[in-house]
């Protein structure tokens, strides 16, 4: 199975591989074509740190391995699969962007069993095609685990409000400690999440749960709302835990760690940036797009049609839930009005007072299954509504980034004067844009297996439930049923 | 339940088979010459099956429920002391909000004709009732037997007997038997009547969750055509919400019948309580005889003695306007000696035909108790069936809906 991964794409300053700065990540992959030779490769990378060294000169988290991709070259198709020819380290690489991503397994020796050396000089590169599972490349490599628990209010002279725990273990490196507890308010996660986007504004940022609830008088401070935000805050941490960027991010690590945010939250481009965003924003939606690449195009055609189907399933599944609430508190009717008259009757009693018990469990089964609807499919359902629209954010983001690469390459070709300025303008903006751009490629996908997995066992688990409700009543109906037969002389046939 | 009257095996089922078979719909001028559109029903009588012989044809009739209404009228007035088997409503009542409650309905028509053979197994299953020679020619006669009806007379028991139901009147002696029957009866109609309500309250509620969930069948196709791993999961899980939504039709229409059932013993509270109101009428009149008896002696005392012990008109007046001559006295005392004879005579009657009434009586009432008993019971194990059969399709719907998710 192949392992999903995405690409980064570094900007012109690191073409060099030599001088290469590295974002460390867990897993990095990229595809470099040489401007030597006409080739091109994949390689991954993995590292744990930050390495403002040469790649070259990093010792003890590298690895390196190469793919060689079929190419033109009948030289480097005769390689495919063997040792790497010698030094990297000169050439320039024309970072390209990719088409279909694709898998390496982290196989840490060579074909000889000797272990991987760790110079780009002697890479070795082998791969294999495994057997993919999604949920293992998490779980394989999670060594972040993150909870949100133990809600407290808070009251101060000017205000109330709920302050969360969230708990931290780990094992990584970056992390002073493998343990931390602190505590959150919901104003401390938008601000982590704030951040999150502005440093990684085409990545897919798992939304929070809404600040205020629209529909119905819900207090604040109700424990309903406080347990189902607590919820969508556990799921938001984790989300961004698991994800192979943002899970680095320096102020994830800071919102796990430091006891006192403030001090943090105070740094950072802040408000005036994100109106420095908002009006460039403005303007290039004004200005409009010249023409969306094809896969951007279809990606938002996808978003819009994503987003209305994710309305409606809220909506549906709220409205049942609403109809199966009526319908209990009618079918509780029942069993008051059986019971009174299994007082009436003698030879009835039984019978009768047994319809009674029925309709109570049954009632009993039905208002556990919609609390299980209410917890499990609904919450479900509405964090992708609000999926779907951190995705329209993106695709506007990715579009404003486009815009300005547009207007200023415009600008190039139609002024005469300040040309090496405008270039060297035009130039930082072609690279934002093919940074962003890969982003969102690589991140999509990923974004999109996430969403099968969620919804899917969310549809399991409504579906499980469901069947559980009915072999339930069933159980409590055939038991009437025998307990009758019992008594009566001679009973009916079965009808199926 | 009409294979249990049957076998109940009254001489006149032992003979005939009754079926209503068919219902149609009539055009055609009533008595104020207006044209109406009514139902007919057809009736199917056949000579009981013999062994190793074929079934005969039948011999057919078609009424209407008019002159169904007319047959029990004339058992009513007739065997006052019989709890009569009800007919079928003459108008929707207790519906929820899908079904029409229009009298021209198909659905509506079809549980009707069931609702009728029901009436006529049970007259026909009846020790009492299956004699009876107007329910004999109902079944046979398809054009005299209106005549015949009409002329036993009923028709003016029928309206003294409407008086004395509606009449309010006290008894002194209250026979506790028929004034606890009478009470279970009122309750029991109360607990029927809120049942039905319920139910009808219920099957709107569970019909409103099952068709929203064809809501998510047509989501679920419309979203599985922008995804291309999940679609064809979502597809059909899809359908099979959109089976799930459908089966709630056919699974409240089985339950109509329960409610059905409920509704005979509904109208049965009825006809127990007109045979309790029709004891107390004749108790009441026996008091009454007996008591207007006790005055006639008195007065005749008082008359033989000249003493005036109980204030009456007579006696003041005498007083006022002084008493009558000696020849006046005996004629007087002569008709009363008359009327007293009369009126034992009265009250022996009276009291025969009270105990008459409450022997008779009772034995159906024995007989009726042990027939809801039963009946009842089976309705609620039938009830109990129907549930588990929906909970079954419950089960298999989202088995199959969870498979298809667990494929996406």
């Amino acid at each position: 199975m192949r392992q999903h991964m995405y690409t980064q794409h570094f900007g012109r300053k690191t073409r060099t591989l030599a001088n290469t700065q590295l974002y460390c990540e867990q897993q990095r992959r990229f595809r470099a074509k040489s401007n030597v030779t006409d080739r091109s490769f994949y390689f991954e990378i993995r590292y744990r740190k930050w390495h403002p060294r040469r790649a070259s000169e990093c010792g003890c988290c590298v690895e390196l391995r190469w793919k060689f991709v079929f190419s033109k070259s009948p030289e480097l198709r005769a390689m495919s699969g063997h040792t790497v020819p010698a030094d990297f380290s000169e050439h320039m690489l024309d970072l390209d962007e990719d088409e279909d991503l694709e898998v390496f397994t982290k196989n840490t020796s060579l074909p000889d069993g000797s272990p991987m050396p760790n110079s780009p000089s002697s890479m070795v590169n082998q791969y294999r095609l495994e057997d993919d599972d999604e949920g293992q490349e998490v779980a394989n490599t999670k060594d972040i685990f993150v909870t949100v628990d133990h809600p407290e209010s808070q009251v101060t002279a000017i205000e109330t409000f709920v302050l969360y725990r969230v708990v931290t273990r780990t094992t990584r490196s970056d992390f002073d400690s493998s343990e931390y507890e602190v505590r959150r308010r919901y104003q401390d996660f938008v601000w982590l999440r704030s951040k999150l986007e502005e440093k990684h504004p085409t990545l897919i940022v798992h939304p929070l749960p809404e600040k205020f609830v629209m529909k119905g008088m819900v207090e604040r401070f109700n424990d309903d709302f406080i347990e189902t935000r607590r919820r969508a805050l556990h799921r938001f941490l984790n989300k961004i835990s698991e994800h192979p960027i943002l899970s680095y991010s320096q102020h994830f690590q800071v919102f796990l760690t430091a006891q006192d945010l403030a001090p943090h939250r105070k740094q950072g481009p802040g408000f005036l940036s994100r109106m420095g965003e908002t009006v460039r924003a403005v303007a290039n939606s004004v200005r409009g797009l010249k023409s969306r690449p094809e896969e951007f195009a279809v990606m938002q055609e996808y978003v819009d049609d994503f987003s209305n189907k994710m309305c409606c399933m809220d909506k549906v599944t709220q409205r049942i839930v609403k109809e199966q609430r009526e319908y209990v508190d009618e079918l509780k009717q029942y069993s008051p009005t059986y019971a009174r008259w299994g007082e009436l009757e003698e030879d009835l009693t039984e019978p009768l007072k047994g319809m009674a018990s029925c309709v109570v469990q049954c009632s009993k089964e039905a208002e556990e299954h919609i609390q299980h609807l209410s917890e499990v499919l609904v919450p479900a359902l509405h964090e992708y509504v609000l999926c779907a629209e951190t995705l329209k954010a993106v695709m506007r983001r990715r579009d404003n980034i486009q815009a300005e690469f547009e207007a200023k390459n415009e600008a190039l070709l139609t002024r005469k004067v300040e040309q090496e300025a405008l270039q060297e303008e035009v130039d930082v903006l072609a690279d934002r844009m093919e940074q962003a751009n890969n982003s969102l490629k690589g991140d999509w996908l990923r974004w999109q297996r996430s969403m099968k997995t969620d919804l899917r066992s969310a549809f399991i688990s409504a579906a499980e439930k469901n069947v559980e409700y009915y072999e339930k009543c069933l159980a409590v109906w055939e038991s009437f049923l025998v307990s009758q037969r019992a008594d009566s002389s001679g009973g009916q046939e079965d009808v199926a | 339940m009409a294979d249990s009257m049957v076998e109940r095996g009254t001489a006149l089922l032992r003979k005939l088979e009754i079926n209503v078979a068919e219902a149609e719909k009539r055009t055609g001028k009533n008595t104020v010459n207006m044209q109406e559109t009514y139902t007919v029903y057809l009736i199917e009588i056949r000579p009981a099956e013999t062994e190793g012989g074929t079934p005969a044809a039948p011999d057919t009739l078609w009424r209407r429920y008019s002159e169904f209404e007319l047959l029990r009228t004339y058992l009513l007035v007739t065997y006052p002391y019989i709890i009569i088997p009800p007919l079928p409503e003459k108008r929707a009542e207790f519906v929820w909000h899908k079904l029409s409650a229009d009298n021209l309905d198909p659905d509506f028509v079809e549980r009707r004709r069931v609702g009728l053979e029901n009436f006529l197994l049970r007259v026909a299953s009846h020790p009492v009732l299956s004699n009876d020679k107007i329910f004999f020619l109902f079944l046979t006669e398809e054009k005299g037997w209106r005549d015949a009806v009409l002329e036993t007379g009923f028709q003016d028991k029928a309206d003294s007997r409407l008086k004395s139901l509606s009449a309010m009147f006290r008894v002194k002696n209250p026979d506790k038997r028929f004034t606890a029957l009478k009470q279970y009866s009122d309750e029991l109609n109360s607990i029927i009547s809120q049942l039905l309500r319920i139910r009808a309250r219920v099957a709107d509620r569970l019909y409103g969750v099952y068709k929203v969930h064809g809501n998510y069948g047509r989501v679920f196709s419309e979203w599985s055509a922008i995804e291309k791993e999940m679609g064809d999961g979502l597809q059909s899980a899809g359908h099979h919400m959109d089976t799930y939504a459908a089966s709630i039709d056919d699974i409240l229409e089985e339950e109509e019948h329960f409610a059905d059932q409920l509704k005979e013993y509904l109208f049965y509270t009825d006809a127990v309580r007109s045979v309790c109101r029709k004891h107390e009428l004749i108790q009441y009149e026996l008091e009454m005889a007996a008591q207007d008896l006790v005055q006639k002696k008195q007065q005749k005392e008082e008359l033989a003695t000249g003493t005036v012990r109980i204030f009456s008109l007579k006696g003041m007046t005498s007083k006022l306007f002084g008493q009558e001559s000696p020849e006046q006295k005996e004629s007087r005392l002569a008709a009363l000696e008359q009327s007293i004879q009369e009126g034992e005579e009265t009250v022996k009657e009276k009291n025969t035909e009270c105990q008459e009434f409450v022997r008779a009586a009772w034995d159906d009432i024995e007989r009726f108790k042990e027939q809801k008993d039963k009946d009842l019971r089976e309705a609620l194990i039938s009830y109990a069936i129907m549930q588990i059969s929906m909970c079954k399709k419950g089960i298999q719907v989202w088995s199959n809906a969870k498979e298809c998710f667990s494929k996406m």
